[in-house]
């Protein structure tokens, strides 16, 4: 292994580097969000008809459905920005980690919100309790122990350290978890399948959806990329260089 | 001269603070270096970073040119007697003794009797660690140095609430110690007289 | 290396027998919140029945957390804990040494005292075994998952609930498969692979948990 493959990641380990790209980053990421998501809004709220069993009520799924999959996706990127924290011993990973757990509870709060929400005209209750709001509500448990041990060390980077073992802990028994849940449920709607031959979704609601996650994980690419600015600033502010950057 | 024992380049944080950095030395066989310092300048966790207990933010700990964090060639030579004693309240100096000493890297010869009689304490040996005075505690837990045999002794205030007579009776193991090749790093605020061994000092809080 | 790992466990079984009135809470605990069930619920058979299993678990699961908490605890305030990362064992096998003394200290009481809670519940007698079977397994599983949480907390001055919230999410599959097993059997119904998960989980957290505790316990030890 010579030096000059390691060189990118020496780059990225700096923290006024970081800083920069995500600083520069961001606007890019914002503004295909705002497109896509305008357009998948358009399509799935004006030019898609209203479902024959469920109709406007459906139309929840534009905001449930990405944000069901971004609490996942960033609960996973949470787990490896840990894992790489804790092998090469990258603060700045921890400083991703750290930035994406409020995010991702977030996004899983909202998948909560927006689930019962469509509960109520679906099966007359705010809460039922099926598999995935059930998996959903623990992810949610998940994110916030994360958080709260992170902060509750007065040593940031054992708390940065600390967290990320959970993390790591907490990715695994993830599958274990939504397996046991899906097992134990019988009020289980069973999962639509959105491509192939018995396609259950209509191609017009099909691609404001598509366009919906799109977006939304552009806007979480976004949010991400300021968290991170945040984080790194608040981490070196004692450095030369942010106290230059915050004059 | 070849030191078997090298730190290199090390740099601590404690929360925001930087407690040293850039901070080298090192140590060879017969020679005892005292750290030294006002309260609060990362002496403890210094020692603590040395055992390879503490968190090592920069630099390097090597024994004889190897990294030694997690070595079992570093941890085989290694006794560390650190702030707290490492006595279980409700066990006997004597248990306590014969526990450390079976799962010692080598385990020396000497008796739990033998070594609480060194250390001035056989009288108390099976009674519970819980009734004994701060002293006492500090002599049962110095016994572990009897028990097993290690170049590199890390000892953290060895004479915190000891008497005259147990001051003496460290000197008297470093000084066995030292002269059968051995080394040490000290944390002490009160000065220690070893007969024939030259202390060396490391002042912290300068360097930072 | 089995005599370092026979020696902490000796030493922790002899520190457990001269605590021995410590030893009983949680199963003391155990046994009191199992009988709240019925005074908030109702004594009636048929609803002790069938809420049974549920209740006889989550009182093991919340004794056994509980009991948990102060695992590390002792060994890092006297300073055992550093000592024993400086020992000739892997530090992975130092936590599932303490891992199954506290287990047989604490969980072992558990499971022997749940037919006596299944009889309180009106759980069929020719299903206790499963229930203490799936409770043995459990709270195994449990004991587990709660020593990353204590480790990974130790070091904490105001840890209070924290470790709890920490593990009892994780503990949800442990809850619903030991639950469903002993209310399947209660149904006279056949518990095989609910048990069989439980021990597919054990033998998953024997062969990972370790690794995340000795982590964890590094951790709260670095600064």
């Amino acid at each position: 292994m010579d030096k000059h493959s390691w060189a990118w990641f020496h780059r990225f380990a700096s923290p006024p580097y970081l800083y920069r790209v995500a600083g520069s980053l961001a606007p890019w990421f914002a503004w295909t969000a705002a497109l896509l998501i305008g357009i998948g809004l358009y399509g799935g709220l004006w030019s898609s008809p209203p479902d024959y069993q469920q109709g406007d009520g459906f139309r929840i799924i534009y905001i449930h459905v990405p944000s069901a999959y971004l609490s996942m996706l960033c609960y996973s990127l949470l787990a490896l920005a840990s894992a790489v924290g804790l092998v090469w011993r990258l603060k700045l990973a921890h400083a991703v980690a750290a930035a994406a757990a409020p995010l991702g509870a977030s996004f899983t709060l909202l998948a909560l919100v927006t689930g019962s929400l469509w509960g109520k005209p679906m099966w007359g209750t705010f809460w039922v309790w099926d598999a995935r709001l059930t998996s959903e509500l623990i992810l949610l448990f998940l994110y916030l122990g994360f958080i709260a041990l992170s902060r509750a060390y007065e040593d940031s980077r054992s708390g940065d350290r600390a967290s990320a073992v959970l993390a790591l802990v907490g990715v695994v028994n993830l599958p274990i978890i939504h397996y046991s849940v899906v097992w134990w449920s019988s009020l289980h709607q069973g999962s639509t399948r959105f491509f192939g031959e018995d396609a259950q979704i209509a191609p017009s609601m099909l691609i404001p959806l598509l366009l919906m996650i799109l977006g939304f994980t552009f806007l979480f690419g976004a949010c991400l990329l300021k968290r991170v600015q945040v984080e790194v600033l608040t981490r070196e502010r004692n450095a030369a260089w942010a106290m230059e950057v915050l004059r | 001269m070849s030191s078997e024992f090298e730190a290199r380049g090390i740099g601590l944080w404690r929360g925001d603070r930087c407690l040293c950095r850039e901070l080298s030395f090192d140590l060879g066989s017969g020679t005892i270096l005292q750290l030294a310092g006002p309260n609060g300048v990362g002496k403890t966790s210094l020692i603590r970073t040395l055992a390879g207990i503490g968190r090592l933010d920069e630099g390097k700990v090597l024994w004889n040119g190897e990294d030694a964090r997690r070595s079992a060639a570093y941890l085989s030579e290694l006794i560390y007697i650190g702030h707290h004693n490492g006595l279980k309240a409700h066990l006997t100096p004597e248990e306590n003794y014969a526990f450390y000493r079976t799962i010692a890297h080598r385990p020396t010869e000497v008796s739990a009797e033998q070594a609480l009689m060194r250390c001035g304490i056989a009288g108390f040996k099976d009674r519970p660690v819980a009734l004994l005075s701060m002293g006492q505690k500090r002599r049962a837990a110095l016994a572990r140095l009897l028990a097993a045999r290690a170049r590199l002794w890390l000892l953290d205030e060895p004479l915190a609430s000891l008497d005259n007579d147990g001051v003496e009776l460290v000197a008297g193991l470093l000084k066995t110690h030292v002269s059968a090749g051995g080394m040490a790093i000290l944390v002490t605020h009160q000065p220690i007289a070893i007969a024939g061994v030259k202390l060396r000092q490391l002042e912290l809080g300068q360097t930072a | 290396m089995s005599a370092p790992f026979g020696a902490l466990l000796g030493r922790d079984i002899r520190l457990a027998y001269r605590r021995r009135g410590e030893l009983a809470m949680p199963a003391i605990f155990f046994v009191l919140v199992t009988a709240l069930f019925p005074l908030g619920l109702s004594p009636q058979p048929e609803l002790l029945r069938s809420v049974g299993p549920g209740v006889v678990w989550v009182a093991a699961l919340l004794a056994g957390l509980i009991g948990q908490q102060t695992l590390f605890k002792g060994d890092f305030d006297d300073g055992s804990l550093e000592q024993l990362t400086l020992c000739p064992m892997p530090l992975e096998l130092v936590a599932l040494a303490r891992v199954a003394s506290h287990w047989l200290t604490t969980g072992l009481p558990i499971v022997l005292l749940s037919p006596l809670m299944g009889l309180l519940m009106d759980y069929p007698g020719e299903a206790m075994g499963t229930l203490a079977l799936s409770l043995f397994l459990g709270t195994a599983i449990l004991s587990l998952l709660g020593a990353v949480g204590a480790a990974l907390t130790v070091g904490l001055r105001q840890s209070g609930m924290l470790m709890p919230v920490l593990v009892l999410p994780l503990a949800v599959p442990v809850l619903i498969f030991g639950a469903q097993a002993a209310a399947q059997a209660a149904r006279a119904e056949d518990p095989a692979g609910a048990l069989y998960l439980l021990g597919a989980m054990m033998v998953l957290g024997i062969s990972l948990a370790p690794f995340a505790i000795a982590a964890a316990v590094r951790v709260s030890l670095e600064s």
